[in-house]
């Protein structure tokens, strides 16, 4: 079946197979940065948004996203509230792995977009569905609140 | 501690900490704006054309001889292109823990098996051109299967010679194959611990009993195999040991290493888990059958029963102590359960006493090991490698004989803690496997750690409850641990000058996200006075850079950043051999800092003007390789800190604040190192309070999801503080030593000794610390006063 909805603000056409998840089928159409973690809604590696609000992409039927807008990180490149934060999330030294880090950036984009005033709790409080087994939250948090000492980074 | 100890390799005179520019900055992680974009550089976000989806059938049995597998139904399949079992691969045993050669693991494991020892044993795999065929065609599989009996609970497997998980025939290097089901022992003893138990005023005895838990990387198990223009095996997959997985697959596989290329790319995490052979194998077996490229990925259910687990255990520490609190014998012994095979089941087990008891060096130490197969889940490597089991029972045994002996705690362990220049007294009894090489103290922070510790925690000042019905306490815990394995760990990298100055170092140490290309990067550009951004890292490739272990046993900012150190230094002595002919003066009076070359007369030439000089009027190439190896393993120490609350109605835990103080030599990248420090105190926590992956009797995973099978989020994060303690360590690249193991140990016994502390002594022996858990150790207690 053929799926018509708006990936990045461009109006794509997918073909989906019944029951296949949104996540399968941004992955099938190279949007790569939507990761595969649990499959299960569980560990927020595919949050993406789906009309403006951010969701697990995996536990999504890319049937229901017809005629609705979905935005991956690469939709959001230029952005300038996702280019500060991946720049602090770098300057933090909150990316190890980073497989995690697509998806913890869309939650934690949606949250500041909505109250540019978040602090710590509400950003733990939005970062709770994003699984990292690398940072112990530390340096995201940091990199959230712009929370950087010593920023001027040394070559 | 001279540096022209004849124990010590040879590191570069040049690479000491001080006014170094570019070692201890927080330059920017060389691979984190690609990641931050979500560029596509993970295994998975590789594709090919023609490639197919594999699946594995699992065995729904513990402990099952697989007679026969139908497999027509499947292969009739629309889109199902192969289905092989054992009687299509030629049976080789091996063991699948990635570790130096010859493997001090015993071969116990086929490709495909003919018998299935857990649930979730391999049976048969499919490749087909859909995920969904694939999926349909395992459905399709018909097996019989002559049921056997199981054994589950280790003590059954150490007493029970009924039945026999591994026969005699099917194995190679399990001493007592055919007779027991003890896939390794250790017994070995410094001294002698009955006749000091005898003169001691006080023994303690206790039991402690460790859960198994799960690495739970983000990014799953994945590999893709296909054949290049020239018919060799190219082996793209998330692991931490490219070169061993390369040497490995070639012995299975009946191939020279020429046929076959491992490449790592980005790795979504790794803590242990992919130190080893887990889908590789199945992926080249199909892609050299069917002559498409083959990808096979795990699902978090896979990840949970049939990757790899901490061994669970249980621990018995008796100690002897005097009525001053001079301790005089330690006994560890360890009961551990392997699982259906032996993958690294001899040397987790040995680390468990040998990184753990030397922390107090005493007279007389005694460790045993019984480590047992058993028809359960496969556990192996994961962060800390038995280092996490020992140092908890130690930690609590420590505040369990202060407590008897009526003495501080924080005094017990200041008594009897190791200290600069002391032997490690367990290292030449018990190295990897075998006999080890001595190992003496050179650079100590734990006194340091234990003062900054105390006062970041507040130690000695306990804070009052916020609630009325919570319980307040502090704890502590002290760890030790190595970097990398003495005289067995080695890498090498090379570095190569670039006509605009930059270079190219091509490593095969093993970046899992851990960091190290740009710890690797940093020290190469310290050595050559270079910014981070000019030196361009190439890691693991076994086509393309030199050989490394790969990433385990906090090796690799000591090893392999050896290695660059290394050399960068021979780059620097050719770059100065060329110029000094050229300026006419001495090369060893040039001097390399911020890009330029500055000869003795103040002559000037950009690294640029270097390579530009060097490459098309000297016409040489600029081009060092160098291995490195240590027969040393300094401990990194650490003194941890919890403050925790326990709500004495539901016997819930609430950690407030966590204080790590740590040691682990020069520190090369700040931040870096905290991000190891927090997010092993992540994982620790868990190992505390509530990560378990549970059975039911007859071995199979209760939980095997991230819903039910809980890690750490943002909001169970305690108040974090994070101590880093500068030590040089004479050994170590700019006095560095190893960060990635250390921090694990000391958060479940720093946590576990909190509770008791809150809870006037009474303390729970087996973690997780759940609610339930808790609340039973209080009535207990209640019951038995």
């Amino acid at each position: 079946m053929i799926l018509s909805c708006e990936i990045n603000g461009r109006a794509v056409q997918l073909n989906i197979a019944p029951g296949e998840t949104l996540l399968h089928a941004l992955r099938e159409a190279r949007y790569l940065s939507v990761k595969r973690g649990c499959e299960s809604g569980d560990c927020g590696s595919c949050t993406v948004l789906l009309d403006d609000q951010p969701v697990n992409c995996c536990v999504v039927a890319a049937a229901r996203c017809a005629g609705r807008r979905v935005t991956t990180l690469e939709g959001l490149l230029d952005d300038p509230l996702m280019k500060r934060l991946q720049r602090d999330m770098v300057d933090a030294a909150a990316v190890q792995c980073g497989y995690c880090s697509p998806g913890m950036l869309i939650s934690l984009y949606a949250l500041l977009r909505d109250n540019p005033d978040a602090g710590d709790h509400d950003i733990r409080h939005a970062l709770t569905g994003n699984l990292c087994r690398c940072t112990g939250y530390v340096k995201p948090v940091q990199a959230a609140l712009g929370d950087i000492k010593d920023r001027e980074v040394q070559s | 501690m001279s540096r022209t100890d004849p124990a010590l390799k040879d590191l570069p005179a040049g690479s000491r900490p001080g006014s170094t520019k570019v070692v201890g900055k927080n330059v920017t992680k060389v691979d984190a704006f690609k990641l931050a974009k979500g560029q596509p550089v993970f295994t998975d976000d590789y594709t090919r054309p023609g490639m197919l989806y594999a699946k594995v059938l699992r065995s729904p049995h513990a402990h099952a001889r697989i007679l026969d597998v139908d497999v027509s139904q499947a292969l009739a399949l629309d889109g199902v292109v192969d289905v092989i079992w054992h009687k299509d691969v030629k049976p080789i045993a091996h063991t699948r823990a990635g570790q130096s050669y010859p493997e001090p693991s015993p071969y116990d494991t086929y490709i495909l098996p003919d018998k299935a020892r857990f649930i979730g044993d391999r049976v048969a795999v499919v490749a087909a051109e859909t995920l969904a065929a694939a999926e349909a065609a395992l459905e399709r599989i018909q097996v019989q299967y002559e049921v056997l009996p199981a054994l589950t609970d280790p003590r059954d497997a150490l007493t029970r010679t009924d039945v026999l998980i591994h026969e005699k025939a099917d194995s190679r290097g399990i001493s007592e194959a055919g007779k027991t089901n003890v896939a390794a022992r250790i017994d070995k003893q410094v001294g002698d611990v009955d006749a000091a138990l005898e003169r001691c005023d006080l023994v303690v005895k206790r039991e402690y009993h460790l859960p198994r838990v799960q690495a739970s990387h983000i990014e799953p198990h994945v590999s893709m195999a296909w054949l290049d223009e020239d018919d060799r095996l190219m082996v793209r997959t998330s692991t931490q040991v490219p070169f061993h997985l390369r040497r490995m697959l070639a012995r299975i596989l009946e191939m020279p290493e020429a046929r076959i290329r491992v490449i790592k790319p980005r790795v979504g995490g790794g803590f242990g888990d992919k130190q080893e052979l887990v889908v590789e194998d199945l992926v080249s077996v199909l892609a050299m059958r069917t002559g498409r490229p083959v990808r096979l990925e795990f699902t978090r259910e896979e990840e949970l029963v049939a990757a790899r687990l901490r061994h669970p255990q249980t621990i018995t520490m008796t100690t002897g102590v005097m009525k001053d609190g001079t301790m005089l014998a330690n006994r560890m012994h360890v009961l551990a359960d392997t699982g259906a095979y032996g993958s690294h089941a001899l040397t987790v087990q040995g680390n468990t006493g040998q990184k753990v008891l030397p922390m107090y060096p005493l007279p007389n130490i005694h460790f045993v090991v019984e480590c047992v197969y058993t028809n359960n889940p496969i556990s192996g490597a994961f962060r800390g490698y038995g280092a996490p089991q020992g140092c908890f029972a130690l930690e609590c045994h420590m505040d369990e004989v202060a407590r008897e002996l009526g003495m501080d705690r924080l005094e017990l362990r200041k008594k009897n803690h190791i200290r600069l220049g002391d032997t490690d007294p367990l290292s030449a009894k018990l190295g990897e496997g075998k006999e080890g090489l001595v190992r003496i103290v050179r650079s100590t922070g734990l006194d340091e750690a234990i003062r900054l510790g105390c006062e970041a925690i507040g130690w000695g000042d306990k804070p009052a409850a916020t609630r009325p019905e919570r319980r307040r306490g502090l704890g502590m815990a002290l760890a030790m641990q190595g970097s990398g394995i003495a005289g067995v760990d080695w890498g090498a990298a090379t570095v190569k000058l670039n006509d605009d100055g930059s270079v190219n170092l091509t490593a095969g140490a093993t970046d899992i996200g851990q960091g190290s290309d740009t710890i690797l990067a940093q020290l190469c550009a310290e050595e050559l006075g270079l910014k981070t951004e000019q030196v361009l890292v190439l890691s693991s490739d076994t086509d393309l850079t030199p050989f490394d272990v790969g990433a385990y046993a906090s090796s690799t900012t000591y090893i392999s950043g050896g290695a660059v150190v290394k050399a960068s230094v021979q780059l620097r002595e050719q770059l100065a051999e060329v110029l000094s002919q050229h300026w006419d003066c001495p090369a060893e009076e040039i001097v390399f800092a911020e890009g330029q070359a500055v000869s003795p007369q103040g002559q000037v030439m950009t690294m640029q003007d270097v390579a530009l000089h060097c490459l098309y009027k000297a016409m040489v190439q600029p081009m060092a390789t160098a291995s490195h190896m240590s027969n040393e393993s300094p401990p990194p120490f650490a003194a941890q800190f919890a403050d925790v609350e326990v709500d004495t109605e539901t016997g819930q835990v609430f950690l407030n604040r966590f204080v790590s103080a740590v040691d682990c030599g020069t520190v090369i990248h700040p931040r870096m190192a905290e991000g190891q420090i927090e997010g092993a105190v992540a994982q620790g926590m868990g190992y505390a309070l509530f990560e378990e992956v549970l059975l039911d009797g007859e071995g199979r995973v209760l939980n095997p999801n991230f819903l039910d099978y809980k890690i750490a989020t943002a909001l169970d994060m305690p108040e974090m503080h994070t101590i880093l303690v500068e030590t040089d360590e004479p050994s170590g690249p700019f006095g560095a030593k190893a960060a990635g193991e250390v921090p694990i140990d000391g958060p479940a016994p720093a946590i576990v000794n909190a509770i008791s502390d809150a809870l006037d002594g009474v303390r729970v022996y087996r973690i997780p610390a759940t609610a339930e858990r808790v609340w039973q150790a209080m009535k207990d207690a209640r019951e038995d006063s």
